[in-house]
């Protein structure tokens, strides 16, 4: 089942509609419930390589509904410590719980710094709203 | 005609926007693309039975005493082999031997046929037969006043208060008080029906078909449910520039007769294909895409991720040589090389 909209006020927003919760300097990062319900039910996470470097602005990885690709964007930059190996098996978690079991990697932040720059779910509530 | 931008909607147009469909162009129409999700809409034509709107195809009527001799001569199928009461799947051939379109040919009556098209391709059909017309014949767009509901599934004919019928005969009847052609065919290799009723029954035609349990499907699962079994698509799978026979479609040409093309397609047919359109699985994590490059001289034409095989799966042109099943596949997917497989088709077939 999918989940129903929401945006939790813990996490930081980037408007391609990519989410991030910082814990020190790590965060997970994931996309949002409106590109997780766009998209439709995904089919497929093209994960990046634990290892490899993420950079914010720029797209890390790709998923997939039936009908269409979509390159998902970093929030922040950082190296790769984790990829979501639960949603590289079973890509639908993402529609089912998009911040929760559905986070896509977890990375170490570069600069913790940039997160500053990001949007809190008011403002990323509006985003959505302006569209 | 439409204005410029302006999308063409069909009688149930409110209907699916009522039903939350999301709603997108397709061939210059405003069409349901999902409802509750193509893979659930898939399945549901899998195990039981779905209803699609298809109004946007397009109806062409050939009457006359050389109704025959005209679509004799522009179709590839033998039409002699049609009884009135009997439907035929064909192929409209340019000289070169390509696929102007597919489609269903019904025979109405003696002298009276009844074609049924792709939306995109509708224009251009009826020129094309126009043109060709002769003493006796005469070729009528009558898609405005038609209305057509795929209904399709395991259960769709009992689903329906319909009797077994053979695969591609048609016959006239009423569903809850709807006068309706009732057309055996389909495009998604499940039992079922194609529904033809004027555009105005359209939307009592519809909810009596959702009423008695058709789950709304749309243009999204009607894709993957054909390509899991291997139905070409043309303008991806078929068109213009290719042939029925390296298509696959030969069944579809009847080379000892004369049909325009006919002499390309029988030496296309001596020589044998120099690349053939193939059926693929995907052994590796990936989705293959129209479009995408096949090491050695080959492109994806239709590619998905197939609900029931829960893989990507596709169809495209490979060499002659790599057409085999088994052959290993090698699919660029946005720069990444992904291994594929050739099956033979179809690709998904139901485990009984």
């Amino acid at each position: 089942m999918a989940a129903a909209e929401s945006y939790p006020d813990d996490l930081k927003y980037h408007s391609e509609h990519d989410w991030a919760r910082v814990e020190g300097d790590e965060a997970a990062l994931g996309i949002t419930w409106f590109a997780a319900d766009a998209l439709g039910e995904l089919v497929h996470f093209e994960p990046p390589e634990v290892g490899s470097q993420v950079t914010k602005d720029q797209t890390y990885g790709e998923v997939e509904s039936v009908k269409a690709v979509s390159d998902v964007i970093a929030p922040l930059s950082g190296e790769v410590l984790a990829v979501n190996e639960q949603v590289v098996e079973a890509p639908e978690t993402v529609n089912e719980d998009p911040y929760g079991k559905g986070w896509l990697v977890r990375i170490r932040l570069s600069d913790p710094g940039e997160a500053d720059g990001l949007l809190d779910a008011g403002a990323y509530r509006q985003v959505l709203a302006d569209q | 005609m439409s204005m410029p931008g302006t999308l063409l909607q069909t009688p149930l147009h409110d209907r699916h926007v009522e039903l939350g469909a999301r709603m997108v162009p397709f061939a210059g129409w405003e069409m349901p693309v999902q409802y509750e999700g193509v893979i659930p809409e898939h399945r549901a034509v899998r195990t039981d039975a779905g209803v699609f709107d298809v109004s946007h195809m397009g109806e062409l009527e050939v009457e006359g005493p050389h109704a025959r001799e005209l679509l004799q001569g522009a179709l590839s199928n033998d039409l002699d082999r049609l009884s009135p009461g009997e439907a035929q799947y064909t192929l409209l051939t340019n000289g070169d031997g390509g696929i102007v379109d597919d489609l269903i040919v019904y025979r109405v009556g003696e002298h009276s046929y009844l074609l049924v098209v792709n939306a995109a391709n509708r224009e251009t059909d009826y020129r094309w037969l126009k043109e060709r017309e002769i003493r006796g014949s005469d070729v009528r767009d009558v898609s405005d006043d038609c209305a057509l509901l795929a209904v399709q599934g395991p259960r769709a004919i009992e689903r329906l208060g319909l009797p077994a019928a053979a695969p591609f005969t048609f016959a006239e009847t009423s569903i809850d008080g709807v006068e309706v052609m009732v057309n055996r065919t389909g495009y998604t290799g499940e039992d079922g029906c194609e529904l033809l009723c004027m555009s105005e029954d359209a939307v009592r035609l519809w909810d009596a078909v959702v009423g008695r349990g058709a789950v709304p499907c749309g243009l999204g699962a009607r894709d993957t449910l054909r390509l899991e079994v291997c139905y070409p698509l043309h303008g991806n799978d078929i068109g213009p520039e290719t042939d029925p026979i390296s298509a696959g479609l030969g069944w579809t040409c009847a080379l000892d007769k004369e049909f325009e093309g006919v002499d390309v397609l029988r030496r296309v047919k001596a020589d044998g294909p120099g690349r053939r359109l193939v059926a693929f699985v995907m052994e590796e994590k990936a989705i293959p895409r129209q479009g995408m490059t096949i090491e050695g001289g080959g492109e994806v034409t239709s590619g998905s991720h197939s609900p029931m095989l829960e893989v990507g799966i596709g169809m495209g042109y490979v060499p002659a040589a790599a057409a085999k099943a088994g052959t290993e596949l090698t699919i660029d997917v946005r720069g990444r090389p992904r291994r594929a497989r050739v099956v033979k088709k179809p690709i998904y077939t139901r485990e009984d």
